[in-house]
């Protein structure tokens, strides 16, 4: 296990987490992509201070967790309230927005 | 036999990512969620850090997942959940992003690393009670406002 090895896999996860970012429509489907993408990032983070032996890097991923756990819980209720008021989750369907 | 460990769990990683990408029923792509997540605690465990993979398992495996599915009961996931807007486009720029950044693995240090990061107690002990005291706790204040904003969002009959 060499960190070029964890460090591909973090790179393919994100760009996987990428790709749902951009081609799902339901919102709750992109809050579970942006998920991965952070997750590749945490990963990566992880990997570099284990190849230098460094604690700092895990001391960030941990604040940087929770910090996500609060986010999700914000971003879900958005979603709930816009599954109420406008009647959909699709993103594209949600233009109240736009000039 | 760390090698072993490590490409079966980048294995259930990949899948559980192209799942959570791919599926039809918001459901399932929550499943794949947990097994990407699950595989990245035993990646964690790998690269010596324990506390870390407890702590992904507990809040994200437990907590996230948990509101996840909830969410998806309440919104409803099966009808729209399948539709995808132009895949392609998306997959070019992916790929694009892999790219770019696989071209950094060349230029790293080559042999083993020196690895080992003897965290655990560690981490608990010494530096959140000394080293970082005022973010862990400004950490808690930013949770106590998410848990409050997430109640005045979805409550009923809020105040306009």
């Amino acid at each position: 296990m060499s960190l070029a090895s964890v460090l591909l896999v973090a790179f393919a996860v994100f760009a996987i987490g990428l790709y749902g970012v951009l081609a799902r429509r339901h919102a709750i489907a992109v809050l579970l992509s942006i998920e991965l993408m952070f997750n590749a990032v945490n990963l990566t983070i992880v990997a570099l201070s284990w190849s230098r032996g460094l604690l700092s890097g895990v001391v960030l991923v941990l604040f940087a967790i929770a910090i996500t756990v609060a986010e999700i819980a914000v971003g879900l209720s958005l979603v709930l309230l816009a599954a109420r008021r406008a009647k959909t989750v699709v993103l594209d369907e949600l233009s109240e927005l736009r000039g | 036999m760390r090698d072993a460990a490590f490409w079966i769990l980048a294995l259930i990683l990949l899948a559980g990512a192209l799942v959570v990408v791919s599926a039809r029923s918001l459901v399932r792509a929550a499943f794949g969620l947990t097994a990407a997540l699950t595989a990245t605690a035993g990646l964690y465990l790998l690269l010596t850090a324990p506390l870390l993979a407890a702590v992904q398992i507990l809040l994200y495996t437990g907590g996230v997942l948990t509101l996840v599915v909830f969410a998806i009961v309440v919104v409803g996931g099966e009808a729209t959940g399948g539709k995808f807007r132009k895949p392609f486009p998306a997959a070019v720029a992916a790929v694009a992003v892999f790219a770019t950044l696989a071209r950094v693995i060349p230029s790293l240090p080559a042999g083993a690393p020196r690895g080992g990061l003897d965290a655990g107690a560690a981490i608990g002990a010494s530096l959140f009670f000394r080293d970082y005291v005022l973010p862990f706790e400004l950490l808690s204040v930013l949770l106590l406002s998410a848990v409050l904003g997430a109640l005045l969002l979805a409550r009923k009959d809020r105040p306009e």
